[in-house]
């Protein structure tokens, strides 16, 4: 099959894709039946399927752009088809709650996740270097044991981390957001699984032959190999650190991060479900502004098995 | 290091750079992994077993360690009737969002394994639902589903509930399958991206042979797709019992939690057991951490269990793929080719392949 072959029966953006894949030493045509484009019903499913994954945000928004009168007035539907300025006006209120600081928590919001994925990353892809490429006694006894790990259930663990973080004065503090999550089983087993395939022995041999200590090697030959494994991780990482909400709960007070920002808005603004829905919708504004820069990388990530966070 | 060889060598003097060279060889690897055994061995490895010395304490969030107790505290739990009612509710709200979600998920999986323009893009509206926080869709799905959203007035104007609250926060079926539809709108999509990975691994000769034999698609779906994606499949499940059985976030805010609410409805119709936990320990009228730890084990153990069960269950069932008693196999083969096979425009010559050497090839995606 030649890509002039799909192009007079898929059409050109078929064909140009075939050579796309073609160039990258992909086979050609690896669609199913056949190279065809499908028709319109696939579509209108998956506008459908569009439709409902957008669906919750969309209605936040237009809540978010009533008055309490419009939202009341208007049972059975939603209060508007098109957003208006009264959502950034609402926007601004929610900024301006005196009851919280939005800045605040997502200050905090960003340093626990960034904190967090960078340590994540870096420490996985050093143990991940350690069991793919080096050879030591115990290696596999030891990443059996990273793996057995991951078998624990999380809420075991919650009570006793609680008192630990009593203890250790932590509470209501971000270091009981960061500490624990500095390293994790599935992030080292993440790295170990990719630079097992990513990282040829003849590039280790010949920096060691040049006389490269073993950290040097590690920084300037297997960090830089393991770089697409390590950004989906850093990705994974950064969204589950930031839309997590039990444990903050548990641990957090006064100091806030975006999730706990939520629960506070019915507080703030009792009876406004216009300002309430407002102001959930800028706390999740920022992750669809990362899907939407980073969406290719999500979809790579989730399909190569990413787990859930 | 590879290029260590152990053989002994012949006496010589080493200078110190050799030295420090060997032993940067033998001891950087564990150097290497020691942060996470060591992050592990203090919040993961200790908490375990000291989850055990608080359950088995009169512990309390503000007094702190009090006497020692033995089994009381499981006791105890086990005897809550609140207890057994947010298992239930925990296992419903687990069916009523995990059994839709599969489904839907296998459904739009094989709807993105074609073909399609824009691929990317529709791939990424899948995901939407991933990276939006499950708190605000709780707050939102708590909009839509309460008293003036859009689902209660409808309901109204067909006359099927008459009083003016909603019902979704009255009846217990009601609001498990809203905050089920909550978990459907979570995961559904980011399955459908694991899925499809392993639907796109699956040999295509495997479906040209079978449109060849005048398999119609589902038949194709059901006889080769399911039993060559097994292995995802019960990945997938499993992922999907120990998340789905977590459930927290959703539940917590479905009646806009606020600083006072978050227990589950007026008469805990949606509590789950990660929310009676968590009311148990840091609620506003409660700190029993020793009752709270016990829970925690007792779920543990629970969610073993049916984890366990689940994947047993999902061997068994996905092994025994679509009907294949010898008789259906017979008249699937009788009823070959009395209509003309719609071979695609671009299907290459060589899928012509004999009747028999695509039964062969079936056979093989069951193996």
């Amino acid at each position: 099959m030649s890509t002039a072959y799909i192009e007079n029966t898929a059409g050109r953006g078929a064909a140009r894709y075939a050579a796309k894949r073609a160039s990258r030493g992909r086979p050609i045509a690896a669609h199913h039946p056949s190279a065809r484009r499908p028709g319109w019903v696939t579509y209108a499913i998956l506008g459908v399927v569009f439709v409902m994954s957008v669906f919750p945000l969309y209605a936040a928004a237009m809540y978010g752009s009533s008055t309490t009168t419009e939202i009341s007035r208007a049972v059975g539907t939603l209060p508007r088809w098109l957003p208006t300025a009264t959502l950034f006006e609402n926007f601004g209120a929610v900024v301006a709650a005196e009851q919280f600081s939005i800045w605040l928590a997502f200050g905090n919001s960003l340093l626990v996740a960034v904190a967090v994925s960078a340590s994540v990353v870096f420490f996985s892809t050093l143990a991940g270097f350690s069991f793919s490429k080096l050879r030591f006694p115990g290696r596999q006894a030891l990443y059996v044991a990273v793996l057995a790990t991951l078998i624990i259930p999380a809420q075991v663990g919650t009570i006793p981390l609680f008192v630990m973080m009593n203890e250790f004065g932590w509470i209501d503090s971000v270091l009981a957001l960061i500490v624990p999550g500095l390293v994790g089983a599935f992030g080292v087993f993440w790295m170990t699984q990719y630079l097992q395939e990513a990282l040829p022995y003849e590039l280790i041999e010949a920096a060691r032959v040049d006389g490269a200590s073993m950290f040097r090697t590690f920084w300037s030959i297997a960090l830089p190999a393991a770089r697409p494994a390590a950004a989906t991780l850093a990705l994974f990482t950064f969204i589950g650190s930031w839309n997590s909400f039990f444990w903050p709960s548990v641990v957090m007070r006064s100091q806030l991060t975006m999730p706990l920002v939520v629960p506070q808005l019915r507080g703030a603004f009792t009876s406004d479900t216009g300002l309430v829905m407002a102001g959930v919708f800028l706390v999740a504004l920022p992750l669809l502004v990362v899907l939407a820069l980073a969406g290719k990388h999500l979809v790579a990530g989730v399909m190569a098995g990413a787990v859930k966070g | 290091m590879a290029l260590q060889s152990a053989a002994p060598r012949p006496v010589r003097r080493v200078g110190w750079g050799q030295r420090l060279s060997r032993w940067d060889v033998k001891l950087s690897p564990y150097l290497y992994v020691s942060p996470f055994f060591l992050l592990f061995a203090v919040f993961g490895a200790f908490p375990l077993f000291f989850n055990i010395v608080v359950a088995l304490h009169d512990w309390h969030r503000r007094a702190g360690m009090g006497d020692f107790v033995g089994l009381d505290n499981f006791a105890w739990v086990l005897q809550q009737p609140l207890f057994w009612r947010s298992l239930e509710n925990t296992i419903s709200i687990f069916l009523l969002g995990g059994v839709p979600q599969l489904i839907l998920a296998l459904f739009i999986a094989s709807i993105l394994d074609q073909n399609l323009r824009a691929r990317t893009f529709w791939r990424m509206s899948v995901l939407i639902p991933f990276v939006v926080m499950p708190v605000a869709t709780s707050m939102i799905f708590g909009q839509v589903f309460g008293q003036f959203g859009i689902l209660v007035p409808n309901l109204h104007a067909l006359g099927l509930f008459t009083e003016s609250s909603s019902p979704f926060f009255q009846e217990r079926l009601l609001s498990h399958i809203a905050i089920g539809s909550m978990v459907v709108f979570r995961w559904t999509g980011y399955n459908a991206l694991i899925l499809l990975a392993a639907m796109q691994a699956v040999p295509r000769d495997l479906y040209e042979a079978a449109t060849v034999d005048g398999a119609g698609r589902s038949r194709q779906f059901f006889s080769i797709t399911i039993p060559s994606i097994r292995p995802t499949l019960i990945f997938v499940i499993l992922t999907m019992t120990i998340g789905g059985l977590e459930i927290f976030d959703e539940a917590r805010l479905f009646d806009g939690g606020g600083t006072g609410g978050g227990a589950g409805g007026t008469d805990n119709q949606w509590t789950t057991v990660m929310l009676y936990m968590f009311n148990l320990g840091f609620g506003e009228w409660q700190d029993r951490l020793g009752q709270a730890a016990a829970v925690g084990w007792i779920f543990a153990f629970i969610i073993l269990i049916i984890s366990l069960l689940n994947f047993v269950l999902t061997r068994a069932i996905s092994s025994s793929d679509a009907p294949r008693t010898g008789r259906t196999r017979r008249r699937a083969r009788g009823a070959r080719m009395p209509q003309p096979v719609p071979v695609p425009a671009t299907a290459p010559v060589e899928a012509t392949t004999s009747p028999a050497v695509a039964d062969d090839a079936m056979e093989g995606a069951r193996r």
